[in-house]
């Protein structure tokens, strides 16, 4: 009872922390001092005080949108366990629910983009749906590899099935799994290299373009929702890479949010090092993803 | 042991010493010093062949003496021509082909004494990269790519070949024996060998090996090469480094004839072998460049070998004395050919006509080595040939025997529309006459190969004809 | 022991993938030296320790990991080539071959009868996956020093499966063919300058002066 409120509270004040250590990390990279770690939260009270604009040819599309992708986000955000600890939600097959929770929200993002009528964010969504067709074969394959390994269907038990133990064993399967899943999480989150977050020129952007309309508490429902994946997904991430387990409740609470923290600043360090790709290298990029999950598959069940 | 490592060393310290001599002028003649003590040595070791130790690394056996033979005398050739020759171009630096040539002959050297598979790679291998920069030696852009292209195949091949011995040892590991590179361990294990790996090596070191002889569809890096190459380099490459790939495939022959697949690999052997001649007749039938043409009826010849060692029986009598046959007539043309391009400035068959009236010498042995190759008699190649032939039909294998003969003649009827024009034409009136005249050392090296290979048709010496029949028993899988 | 060189061998064709996708050449030098590092450590996870494979290990460090891409690194410098050259199959399509090719090593190899101490390993699967991976990408590049890289790679599968094999291949032999590698990468380093000279450019589908004529 007491780890669901923990998780529940983890997951609804936690997620924009990352976007402050990830930028604080870009900042400390390029020599600045950088914003606070609270900025994102900052932001977030300052876009829910504002009022909102609609543009006269959207439809109730539009606004749904943001409300839709964050309440699936929460949802699937329920269903992953965090640390050591079984998630407020779980059942038998719920991976599947997973997956497609936040095919959902991919959804409505793209048709609240579409329904503007603006040439470039229907560009954006063309190119996000393009790039998702070949997301989420990874995220299929990953799952199901760990499916195998862990003779189970439910989200919980497949990922806190890891451990030194079975590293030893399907090392090399697991391996290609954290190469591919590391960039399922950069792309899914439109980080460098595959997308940059603050990118200002909309020929170049994927992600940011399809939100340029929304503003106010709307464009704040879309930031947070951002960061809850990001959040999401990382936790994911992180149960195949670190296995590590402590018996004690409260510590492994603690050894959660701290390899969290870590995996903002490796992330901050990647995109401080590296160059976005020119947009015809992503596609190639996420292909080699879905061939290294492939892989994996072939390794567990040769 | 102590007298065939030496055999390998001397050349390597005439490399040495070719290496240290630093007039250009004077190099060269480090060459014929080395192949003359090359060749009393290799007769020694011919005649006092020491006795045979098994299990040895190196060890002097038939076959491997027959090759060294053959090496040597050609080698002697092209060391007498070569000293012309790089006088001629004494513009050029020639240290590196010097040394190439020698470092060249040791590894020919070792190859034909090793009985380590191994080592037999390596010294191939090591052969392949000598000849890359004498390839060069012209230094324009046509040679260039005739090298990388030489270069490019031969590596994949030979890389090849590799992976194909390394599939072998592993079958001696499948088959719980310790695995072993040695002609003779696997030879001992070869029926035993799990067929699996044995057919998928076999493939491997015919792909490998085949590359460096220049079997079709490896052949391709050939005609480029022997085209661009110096007269003296293309005849090294033909007769030395094609004899190399085939002895390395007579050694894998040696072991799969022991296993009971050999049905499998006749048939492979005959196939390829069938399929390189079609494919040198059809490019033989239009060449215009008599270079490239000596290279197509190299991939030829290199497909009747494979086709003999498909026959087997008594058709490797005749692959033991085409070899010597083959590889000296191929002297003989190469180096007059370079004589020909020289008294014409011209490798074209529309170019270089009438070579009996500008170099007599030169163009009389062109149709006297042409003869001599396609197997006319009394040259040793038509005894050679006819060994193949007839022994393709008494051993049943009377279809393939019929189509080898009707693509050689097809092949002859090539190399003939090139030659005679080329021997018999009438000079072209457009072209300066060049300073080149024939000279002793020129013309006398071919004249000495042409000889031999006609004596060697008329009276083979007992004693080499008592060899040639022990090294066709080896290569048969006796022991 | 044989799970961590199971994961190096992951990282091994991972490499492959990469080597095959990449644009840039210095980046598949780069990573074809981790490769070759890669390969000097693996002889000493799979064997019980041995001084002679501690000499060769460090053999194989020196002439895969240091020598080789150190001249192929000063020949990229030397011939200055910054035009890209997509390869025939396009960037996409050698990754997918390299896919294929790796999917097609694994199905054949559960076909062929493996030594009792083999089966379950991946050894034999990625030496012939690096080796096919090799032969496509020596065959698709056009760029001269790309091909080089190619059968680099080919010659890394083969040292894979001779791994298996030390107790046939003598040292003599293998430090034999290492210096016969590091000779042969040395001659093609000076044919691609020549090349570059002779032709503004190491784009070997350029050279078409040598062919039948019609």
């Amino acid at each position: 009872m007491v780890d669901g409120l923990i998780h529940i509270l983890l997951m609804l004040a936690m997620p924009p922390l990352l976007f402050g250590v990830i930028n604080r990390t870009k900042a400390a990279f390029a020599g600045r001092t950088g914003a606070p770690f609270l900025q994102p939260y900052y932001d977030l009270f300052r876009l829910l005080r504002k009022g909102s604009v609609f543009s006269h040819t959207t439809t109730w599309v539009f606004r749904a949108g943001p409300v839709v992708t964050l309440a699936a986000t929460l949802t699937a955000a329920l269903l992953i366990p965090l640390g050591n600890h079984l998630p407020p939600l779980s059942f038998n097959g719920d991976m599947i629910l997973f997956v497609y929770l936040l095919a959902l929200g991919r959804f409505f993002t793209t048709v609240a983009a579409l329904d503007t009528g603006s040439s470039f964010e229907g560009m954006g969504a063309a190119r996000e749906v393009t790039f998702s067709c070949l997301v989420e074969p990874v995220v299929f394959i990953s799952l199901l590899v760990l499916s195998r390994l862990s003779g189970s269907l439910s989200l919980s038990t497949i990922l806190t099935h890891s451990s030194t133990a079975l590293w030893m064993t399907s090392g090399a399967a697991l391996i290609l799994l954290v190469a591919g899943l590391f960039v399922v999480l950069l792309a899914e989150n439109c980080r460098i290299p595959f997308d940059d977050p603050n990118t200002h020129l909309e020929l170049t952007m994927i992600h940011e373009v399809m939100v340029l309309d929304h503003s106010g508490p709307a464009f704040g429902m879309i930031l947070y929702g951002a960061s809850l994946k990001l959040f999401l997904l990382g936790a994911f991430f992180l149960h195949v890479t670190l296995p590590i387990r402590v018996s004690s409740s409260l510590l492994d609470w603690l050894v959660f949010v701290v390899s969290m923290l870590l995996l903002a600043v490796m992330i901050g360090v990647v995109e401080s090092t590296m160059a976005r790709f020119r947009l015809v290298r992503v596609p190639q990029m996420l292909l080699a993803a879905c061939i290294l999950s492939a892989f994996a598959m072939m390794l567990v069940l040769r | 042991m102590l007298l065939v490592a030496l055999l390998a060393i001397l050349p390597l310290a005439g490399a040495v010493a070719a290496w240290l001599v630093p007039s250009n002028h004077q190099r060269p003649l480090v060459l014929p010093v080395v192949a003359l003590l090359h060749i009393g040595h290799v007769i020694a070791a011919i005649v006092f062949s020491p006795p045979p130790s098994p299990s040895e690394w190196i060890e002097l056996d038939a076959i491997g003496k027959i090759f060294l033979l053959e090496m040597s005398l050609l080698f002697g050739a092209c060391s007498v021509y070569a000293v012309s020759y790089l006088r001629y171009r004494s513009e050029r630096d020639n240290r590196v082909l010097c040394v190439g040539m020698l470092v060249c002959l040791s590894a020919m050297t070792l190859a034909s004494v090793a009985h380590h598979l191994g080592i037999l790679w390596l010294a191939i291998e090591t052969t392949t990269l000598t000849m890359a920069p004498l390839v060069y030696f012209n230094r324009n852009a046509r040679s260039i790519e005739a090298t990388w292209k030489y270069m490019m195949v031969c590596s994949v091949g030979i890389a090849m070949a590799l992976l194909g011995l390394f599939f072998l040892a592993y079958s001696m590991l499948v088959a719980g024996i310790e695995p072993s590179l040695l002609l003779e361990s696997l030879q001992g294990a070869a029926p035993k060998l799990p067929s699996a790996w044995l057919n998928a090596a076999f493939i491997l070191l015919l792909i490998g090996y085949g590359a460096k002889m220049g079997l079709a569809p490896m052949h391709t890096w050939k005609p480029d090469a022997y085209g661009e190459a110096p007269g003296l380099v293309g005849a090294m490459l033909a007769g030395g480094l094609a004899s190399c790939g085939l002895l390395g495939l007579i050694r894998v022959y040696q072991i799969c004839m022991i296993t009971g697949d050999v049905r499998v690999y006749r048939v492979i052997l005959t196939g390829v072998g069938l399929f390189s001649i079609a494919v040198a007749a059809v490019f033989l039938l239009r060449q215009t460049d008599f270079k490239r043409m000596l290279a197509y009826s190299s991939v030829e010849h290199m497909g009747l070998f494979a086709v003999a060692l498909g026959i087997g029986g008594p058709a490797l009598r005749g692959v033991m004395l085409h070899l010597i046959g083959n590889g000296l007539a191929k002297g003989v043309l190469f180096l007059v050919a370079g004589n020909i391009h020289r008294a014409f400035g011209s490798k074209n068959r529309e170019a270089a006509r009438g070579a009996l009236r500008r170099a007599p010498w030169s163009g009389a042995l062109f149709l006297g080595g042409f003869l001599a190759l396609t197997g006319s008699p009394p040259f040793l190649p038509f005894f050679s040939e006819y060994l193949v032939f007839s022994a393709s039909f008494s051993l049943g294998w009377g279809r393939v025997g019929a189509m080898t003969a009707l693509l050689l003649m097809v092949a002859f009827l090539g190399m003939a529309l090139t030659i005679l024009p080329v021997v018999f034409g009438e000079p072209p009136r457009d072209r300066q006459r060049t300073k080149y005249r024939d000279t002793l050392v020129l013309a006398g090296p071919p004249t000495f190969l042409l000889i031999l290979v006609a004596l060697l048709g008329i009276w083979l010496p007992p004693p080499l004809s008592r060899l040639i029949d022990e090294a066709a028993r080896l290569a048969g899988g006796g022991m | 022991m044989t799970s961590l060189a199971d994961q190096m061998l992951v990282v091994v064709l991972l490499i492959n993938i990469l080597v095959l996708g990449t644009h840039r050449t210095r980046v598949a030098i780069r990573a074809i030296a981790a490769q070759g590092i890669v390969l000097a450590a693996l002889p000493l996870m799979t064997h019980q320790f041995q001084f002679h494979l501690l000499v060769m290990a460090l053999f194989v460090l020196l002439a895969k990991g240091v020598c080789i891409p150190w001249l192929l690194l000063n020949a990229l410098k030397k011939v200055e080539v910054n035009e890209t050259l997509k390869p025939f199959l396009g960037y996409s399509g050698n990754i997918l071959a390299g896919a294929v090719v790796t999917g097609l090593a694994f199905a054949v190899v559960s076909y062929l009868p493996l030594a009792p101490a083999h089966r379950g390993l991946l050894a034999v699967p990625a030496a012939l996956a690096t080796i096919m991976a090799g032969f496509i990408d020596l065959t698709s590049r056009r760029k001269a020093i790309n091909q080089v890289i190619g059968y680099l790679m080919l010659e890394n599968g083969i040292f894979i499966f001779g791994l298996l094999l030390t107790e046939a291949m003598p040292l003599m032999v293998e430090a034999g063919a290492l210096l016969d590698l590091i000779a042969g990468i040395f001659v093609m380093v000076i044919i691609i300058n020549q090349i570059s000279r002779e032709f503004s450019s190491i784009d070997t589908s350029r050279m078409t002066a040598l062919r039948e004529v019609e």
